[in-house]
């Protein structure tokens, strides 16, 4: 069953946020991860890795290079949830 | 011309506080920081010795979650230390090209090596954090204060066992000596109370086996030492050229007066029966600190509490100050801490420059029946240290032959 948009960026809120620290509120379908966030690729991969196991979905590494962007991020774990 | 160096900055997180000035005041009553490790890992595996000298405040407690989940706990230890020493320091204003970090460890990030390869054997490889290389590798801690206090002038690593943060602050002796620094941040950490080093060090017969009294059983000097006790945390001191401490208007605490380093080439764990090595050391450091036998008047011994260790260490002072060593007052603090291995050098020297700063010598506790064979004047409550020119010395060695050596004077 499809996860809706706000679920799954609700979701990746939390994990960013402990992942990171940054407030849930400020990761935001517009932000960019590198240029808005100051997430590096370090911290990416672990939350990419954690959204698979939140959202059940399988994040290729090819795929990572495109989510730029919370919203990429978001779209894609619904379209493959 | 040497320069003088000065300490004027100390910080440590140990098994007796979070702080330097609990875990003094906690020292100087004579109390021991070791007790029973409460953990599901001990019955688990069947781990044979039951205790250690533990952190007294969780690194959790004083980091954000942020920095817990990046840092290995030895690096967490490292980071709380060097920022209690900086802050006490009074956050020096100094250019970053003249700021270095000399930071060691014994062991590395053992629990985040062997966490990974729990979760790799359990979950698979695209499971392994990735932050588990920056995190296991022994300069991550000097790597993590560098970040911290934004030091470009040279972030570096000593690792020789448990001379490893003795032989940091003499590297930044004699770095600052260069004069290419002003300022070091010299320190040590260990974070090694995990089933498998505690299983190793007790294959080797190293430690303690006293499961039934955790707080006596480090008891170094005593005819009835069995071993050592592990301890875990970090201490770090800020170093600095007089000159330096002095034109920003900087509390000194002691002079750092020399430091030396030496090798025993003789086997890789047991000391050199003879002490020559060790006893080099011992007057390296003399040497570049301008002083004679006559001028020390206390020693931080390394004294793990093991029977061959003990005696070796007391065989190389005798090597050195002859007829002079019932005269020097000697305290083994490792009886209240435990042994905290690649950070036990740091928090000894903490601990020698408040004797000279605060002219008050530490006690080592359970000395019950001194070791005739040992025949040294062992401080066992806190004894006055006051006069002029007061010079006082820290010796740690390690397993691979490592012996360091350093001095402090009286400022």
């Amino acid at each position: 069953m499809a996860l809706s948009q706000t679920e799954v960026l609700a979701g990746l809120a939390e994990i960013v946020n402990e992942e990171t620290g940054i407030a849930t509120d400020a990761v935001a379908l517009d932000k960019h991860f590198t240029n808005d966030l100051d997430i590096d690729s370090i911290s990416m991969m672990t939350i990419v890795v954690n959204c698979e196991d939140k959202f059940g979905v399988k994040i290729p590494d090819e795929e990572v290079k495109n989510l730029e962007t919370v919203g990429d991020a978001v779209n894609f774990i619904v379209s493959a949830s | 011309m040497s320069k003088k160096i000065v300490v004027t900055g100390i910080g440590a997180t140990t098994p007796l506080g979070g702080d330097v000035k609990t875990t003094w005041q906690r020292l100087l009553a004579g109390e021991s920081g070791i007790s029973t490790i409460e953990k599901e890992w001990i019955a688990q595996y069947e781990v044979p010795v039951t205790f250690a000298g533990q952190a007294a405040v969780a690194s959790a407690d004083v980091l954000t979650p942020q920095e817990v989940k990046r840092l290995d706990p030895s690096s967490q230890f490292a980071m709380i230390s060097a920022r209690e020493a900086w802050a006490d320091a009074g956050s020096p204003e100094v250019a970053p090209e003249r700021l270095a970090v000399e930071f060691s460890t014994g062991i590395g990030g053992v629990w985040t090596l062997l966490d990974a390869f729990d979760t790799l054997k359990e979950r698979g490889p695209r499971r392994v954090l990735p932050m588990t290389v920056p995190m296991l590798m022994p300069n991550g801690p000097a790597a993590a204060v560098g970040m911290d206090i934004a030091a470009r002038g040279g972030v570096r690593t000593a690792v020789s066992a448990c001379a490893s943060s003795t032989e940091a602050i003499a590297n930044a002796y004699n770095r600052l000596q260069t004069g290419e620094v002003d300022i070091v941040v010299a320190g040590g950490c260990e974070a090694a109370i995990h089933a498998l080093p505690v299983s190793a060090f007790a294959a080797m017969h190293a430690l303690s086996k006293r499961n039934d009294e955790p707080a006596r059983a480090s008891r170094p000097y005593d005819s009835n030492r069995d071993g050592f006790v592990m301890g875990e945390g970090g201490a770090a001191l800020v170093l600095e050229t007089e000159e330096h401490a002095l034109a920003r208007g900087a509390k000194i605490y002691a002079e750092l007066a020399g430091g030396a380093v030496t090798s025993d080439a003789y086997h890789i764990t047991a000391p050199d029966p003879e002490g020559s090595g060790a006893a080099r050391a011992v007057l390296a450091t003399l040497k570049q600190a301008g002083a004679t036998i006559e001028d020390v008047k206390h020693i931080n011994a390394h004294a793990t509490s093991t029977p061959v260790g003990d005696i070796a260490e007391y065989n190389a002072l005798k090597r050195v100050f002859g007829d002079l060593l019932p005269g020097i007052a000697v305290t083994a603090t490792k009886s209240s801490t435990g042994h905290l291995l690649g950070g036990a050098g740091a928090i000894e020297a903490i601990f020698t420059v408040l004797a000279l700063h605060e002219g008050v010598i530490p006690p080592t506790i359970n000395l019950d029946d001194q070791d005739p064979e040992i025949p040294l004047d062992v401080v066992v409550s806190p004894r006055e240290f006051k006069g002029e020119n007061l010079l006082a010395i820290s010796n740690s060695f390690g397993f691979g032959g490592h012996n360091a050596v350093i001095a402090f004077r009286k400022y």
